[in-house]
């Protein structure tokens, strides 16, 4: 069953690991979709603030900007270290990684604090149908975000004790699909939810 | 909430009764068990296992009992409206039956129905060894026994749900729903929901990367086809009622605004977020057993199936309608004639390509020689009697009209009318078509003939009264109504009906026993001298499945080499690699159960330890060094003498 | 053997009339213009619908009594077919005229019950609010300021708009013999169109389920001449109480109350949800709405 085919990046060299790329692609079809249903609900609901604030009050841009910046640049990092591990380098490899989830870290933190101004501002996830919507939405992805955190972190782990192989380097390169998935989620978020809130 | 409180329902003696009988159950076979020292058989070869084929039988066995739950739900309903101000159950207790009625045989009985044939099936038709993922596979099976318990011990502890299985809020909110039933609901469903996505993308891995050599998309057998595309549709329908369900629970728990009628609340975008899911949910149901007809009719006209092409065109364009009708199940919510209109056509429009398969299935059977077994004589039935539930759903499909038939029991006759003949007559087909191929022996023919006659008859007297009571303007979920409507009647013809049909299936479990006992024990391995891969390996089917993968040339491969007197399970032996059974995703579906449990309650110090203890799993799953073990030759060589020899 | 389940469902079908009594069954007796239209749009689906069945049974009865294993050579060996393009052909494009003329059907029909019944000329319709609570039902009559609980009255000559919202879970006001049904929901207004042709009693229930007291939320509309309903509105003018904020709540909060009247309306201080697509409830400036105009008439 697992006749290594020599040719193919070390990701793909078994037909176990073919299937498990195969897999999360499914997977993350499935993600798009739970994000699309959670967009939908946000856009039927962004004008239903009831008592609360409209976004165009509460929306900081600054914040967002960061965010935005320092996922964006994880996600060029997280391709960086997916290129070093083809081309065999450990070392180089593991810094992007890391240097890729201490950013994950810097957008939660930023996110958390945005979260703790609206709190303060006196509009929680209960004020209205709006906020529910918006908080939900923004929770989801960032607890994907906290998930991709615990799980790059045991990924590495296994890669500074084993090194680099068939099995690690699938894991690895996985999780960089799933890094730039959440990626693109939160350019979705930017555009949709921040800027077509401030305009 | 106090002990009192929690444990309430029991104050109601058919609940009571009801867990006393689950307790002395538990307890019965328990004692069994540990009398006849099986517990470590049990758990080696069946708890642990990540085998496709024992996953499959498990997931059949929970969905038989299953079947009974929901069938005495159904009894007690039909026996509550049989005579007109009946007060066999209070309105409490009938509407709590008709949620878990609804709730339990949709997604407790013919979900892990048709997905536990899946399981048993596809990689037997496709030449595999397993499927793609085993280990999550068994996970899937655990989380969806574990979704099923907690609805189940919802009836026991804490109250069950009773806002219909459909829970629209406002109805399903705290103001009107302050217990804990709704919360039972949430997390019951999206656990299980949660492994039925993870079995859509398991066998959407196998069914594309896992195929016998030569086994192009278009020479699948069309059982393997219709189960890729329901796991299609699970992939894309599932997170939607995740998301639906995570807004039940923010909204019931954490007082989020959703769908509250206040500060900007919305609650009909939980009716159309329900439906988004819910109605390719019928088709995840139904085309499966579209598939087992087509194979089933193809094998017993002694034909091949005609139309191939136009049979898989039909299920894509299915799958694609389903997503695209949700809003028919509200056309009475006030949207303009332009939107009814639009959703009107797009449902009728699904009309076409089954009748398609209607006619492709009849003209299989043109020039063939029909051999009338028991699952045939289910295929056959299936086609009248899902050509009313169809027909009837155009008559519903049209807007207008159905301003008439929405909510009555007309609609209640349509949808059974589709779904027993769709999906349950489907399964219980499969049933005792592939019987032989997982057990080695066949299930007794003139028993399964008296409960397939008791069964047809029964449904028949049951649901057809249903369609002349909604004409007549009687609503669905009514617990009871007065003498002078007239609907007295009727019901009662209906709950002979109820009867006939709980006849019939204690009559099919019967045979099991009987079967057991008396059933020759089969030898060839192809019993009904079928067409498709399975019936070319032995029965019972060997742990590896094929001790040599088949090379596949054409459809029905199986069949014209037997015809021609070809082997094409010959071949060289090779040392096998097969994936370690597990005891982990039996206790991650536990950890997770308890974490569902806590979470109902909002008991949080519960819902934080179990949380963190299914993360642990799952770091626990990273880490792990699992590489599989090999059966070496010379055990496959035993294997194969021992199970059939020549082969 | 097999013929037997064929036929089931027609004696089925049989034997049930012939159980309920021979009595017109209630969708097929309307009272009403817009309730006919419906009958006779499942009437002519039915006729279709059984032609369609038609078809199959007969070519099932043909399959299976001709291709019996039994009835073949016992060395019989059925050929390889592999599908025909113009029976494929066929058995789509004649479902798609059927589906083509049936949607055709529906939107005419759906439009047709969705607006002022025909044939009263350019005489206004009647508008009452239907609006639900756990578990009866509110009418309030703004042009006449009267309000009733459980019963309604309605003229025969004249059309009726009822305006439908929710206090509580979604429930769908249904009189089967005049109209068919439509939701009330809290955060929205619907209306039902609809006209009696003839005086008479009328069962109208929810039909949508709303928790315990479902079953019971039943009310009476009731068609009578304009010279009897102008008397009864008189009569509730004169003898009943004026309906306050204060006995309202009760009202909502009270599970079942039988029948009421009172001779003002709750719309006054607890106005009515704004149409499908516009939303914020109870806004005051709905009070300017055009919708509200009838209501001034009750001061």
């Amino acid at each position: 069953m697992s006749k290594e085919n020599t040719s193919a990046p070390l990701e793909y060299r078994t037909h176990e690991n073919e299937m498990k790329i195969f897999g999360f692609w499914v997977f993350l079809g499935a993600e798009i979709v739970l994000f699309a249903t959670l967009f939908s609900v946000y856009f039927a609901l962004a004008d239903r603030t009831g008592t609360g604030p409209t976004g165009k009050e509460i929306f900081e841009m600054p914040p967002v900007l960061i965010e935005t910046f320092v996922l964006l640049t994880s996600s060029f990092l997280i391709g960086l270290g997916v290129h070093a591990m083809r081309i065999g380098r450990k070392k180089a490899m593991m810094v992007f990684y890391i240097i890729t989830l201490l950013l994950g870290l810097v957008f939660l933190g930023v996110e958390i604090n945005e979260f703790l101004t609206y709190i303060h501002d006196g509009a929680t996830i209960t004020t209205s149908a709006f906020m529910s919507a918006l908080m939900t939405l923004l929770g989801t992805h960032g607890a994907h975000v906290t998930f991709g955190f615990l799980w790059g972190s045991a990924i590495l782990i296994q890669i500074k004790r084993h090194g680099l192989n068939a099995k690690t380097a699938n894991k690895a390169f996985i999780f960089s699909l799933y890094w730039h998935f959440l990626d693109v989620v939160w350019i979705f978020i930017f555009s949709f939810v921040y800027l077509k809130g401030v305009l | 909430m106090s002990f009192d409180e929690l444990f309430a329902p029991m104050k109601e003696p058919m609940i009571l009764a009801a867990g006393i009988s689950i307790i002395v159950g538990a307890i019965a076979v328990v004692a069994g068990l540990t009398y006849f020292k099986k517990w470590g058989w049990l758990y080696k070869n069946w708890l642990t296992t990540v085998d496709h084929k024992k996953i499959g039988v498990m997931y059949v066995f929970v969905a038989l009992i299953m079947l009974f739950r929901g069938g005495i739900d159904a009894l007690l309903m039909r026996a509550q409206t049989a005579i007109p101000e009946n007060g066999l159950l209070n309105s409490e207790h009938y509407n709590e039956i008709f949620t878990t009625h609804g709730l339990i045989m949709i997604l407790f009985m013919a979900m892990p129905f048709i997905i536990g044939l899946m399981n048993i099936v596809v990689p037997l038709q496709i030449g595999a060894r397993d499927v793609a993922f085993p280990r999550l596979n068994a996970l899937s099976f655990w989380l969806f026994a574990a979704g099923a318990g907690l609805l189940n011990v919802s009836f026991v502890i804490g109250g069950s749900p009773n806002a219909g299985w459909t829970a629209y809020f406002p109805l399903a909110g705290t103001e009107f729903n302050p217990g804990v039933g709704n919360n039972y609901y949430a997390w019951a469903l999206q656990i299980s929901g949660i492994g039925t996505l993870m079995t859509g993308i398991n066998f959407i891995t196998t069914i594309f990367k896992m195929r016998a050599p030569g086994m192009k998309l278009m020479k699948m057998p069309m059982f393997t086809w219709s189960a890729l595309i329901t796991n299609v549709i699970i992939t894309f329908a599932f997170p939607v009622l995740t998301v639906a369900l995570a807004l039940m629970t923010l909204d019931r728990q954490f007082g989020t605004k959703f769908f509250a009628m206040q500060d900007g609340g919305m609650d009909m975008m939980w009716a159309n977020l329900f439906w988004v899911w819910g109605h390719p949910e019928v088709y995840i149901v139904i085309l499966p057993a579209f598939g087992i007809y087509s194979e089933i009719i193809a094998t017993f006209a002694r034909k091949n199936l005609y139309g191939y092409k136009s049979m898989v065109m039909s299920m894509v364009i299915i799958s694609l309608l389903s997503f695209m009708v949700w809003a028919h199940h509200f056309y009475t919510m006030g949207h303009g004639v332009m939107v009814n209109g639009v959703f009107s056509t797009t449902t009728m429009l699904i009309a076409v390509p089954t009748g398609v398969k209607i006619f492709n299935w009849l003209l299989t059977m043109r020039h063939g020689k029909i051999q009338f077994t028991t699952p045939m004589l289910y295929a056959l039935a299936f086609i009248p009697i899902f050509t009313i539930g169809g027909v009837t759903g155009v008559m519903l499909a049209m807007a207008s009209a159905d301003y008439q038939y929405h909510n009555t029991m007309f609609l209640v006759a349509h949808f059974h009318y589709v779904l027993i003949p769709g999906v349950v007559f489907g399964v219980l087909a499969g049933y005792h078509y592939w019987w032989p191929k997982i057990f080695g022996f066949r299930l007794n023919e003139k028993l399964g003939k008296s409960a397939f006659w008791f069964i047809i008859l029964g449904f028949n007297i049951a649901f057809f009264p249903l369609f002349i009571l909604g004409l007549d303007g009687y609503a669905r979920r009514m617990y009871t109504y007065s003498a002078d409507t007239g609907y007295g009647p009727l019901n009662m013809v209906s709950f002979l009906g109820a009867l006939m049909m709980g006849v019939g299936f204690i009559l099919l479990c019967y045979n099991i026993y009987y079967s057991f006992r008396h059933s020759p024990r089969e030898t060839t391995g192809d019993p009904w001298d079928a067409r498709s891969l399975e019936w070319a390996t032995h029965s019972p089917v060997p742990e590896y499945n094929f001790a040599v993968v088949p090379k596949i040339n054409q459809l029905d491969e199986y069949w014209f080499a037997k015809k021609e007197g070809r082997d094409i399970t010959a071949g060289e032996y090779e040392r096998i690699h097969m994936p370690n059974n597990s005891s982990a995703p039996m206790w991650m579906a536990g950890v997770m159960f308890l974490f569902a449990f806590f979470f109902v309650f909002s008991v949080w110090a519960g819902v934080i330890v179990f949380g963190l203890a299914t993360l642990g799993f799952l770091a626990y799953r990273s880490f792990e060094k699992d590489d599989g073990h090999y059966i070496e030759v010379a055990e496959i060589v035993e294997t194969e003498r021992r199970l059939g020899g020549e082969q | 053997m097999k013929k037997k389940v064929l036929i089931l469902p027609f004696v089925m079908a049989f034997l049930t009339l012939v159980l309920s009594g021979c009595q017109p069954l209630m969708i097929f007796d309307p009272k009403g213009p817009n309730a006919r239209t419906l009958s006779n749009t499942i009437i002519m689906s039915i006729i279709v619908m059984l032609v369609i069945l038609l078809v199959v049974y007969v070519l099932l009865i043909n399959m299976l009594s001709k291709y019996r294993a039994s009835k073949q050579a016992p060395d019989y060996e059925p050929p390889h077919e592999e599908g025909s393009k113009v029976l494929e052909v066929v058995w789509t494009v004649i479902p798609i005229l059927i589906v083509t003329a049936l949607a055709i059907v529906t939107v005419f029909t759906t439009s047709k019950v969705e607006k002022k019944p025909e044939g009263y000329g350019n005489k206004e319709p009647l508008v009452i609010y239907a609006s639900s609570s756990n578990w009866k039902w509110h009418f309030s009559y703004p042009e006449q300021g009267v309000e009733t609980v459980n019963y309604v009255n309605i003229p025969t000559d004249r059309p009726i708009e009822f305006r439908l919202y929710s206090f509580g879970p979604i429930t769908s006001f249904w009189i089967p013999q005049l109209a068919g049904q439509k939701y009330a929901m809290s955060d929205m207004l619907t209306k039902i169109h609809l006209a009696a042709d003839q005086e008479g009693s009328y069962m109208g229930r929810n039909s949508n389920f709303s928790g315990e007291g479902f079953a019971q939320m039943e009310f009476e509309a009731q068609a009578m001449s304009q010279k009897d309903f102008d008397e009864w509105i008189k009569d509730v003018k004169a003898k009943e109480p004026k309906l306050t904020e204060k006995e309202f709540d009760k009202l909502l909060k009270t599970s079942f109350v039988g029948r009421k009247s009172y001779s003002s309306t709750h719309l006054t201080f607890r106005p009515a949800p704004m149409e499908h697509g516009k939303h914020g409830k109870h806004d005051m400036e709905n009070m300017k709405d055009k919708d509200m105009e009838g209501m001034d008439m009750s001061h």
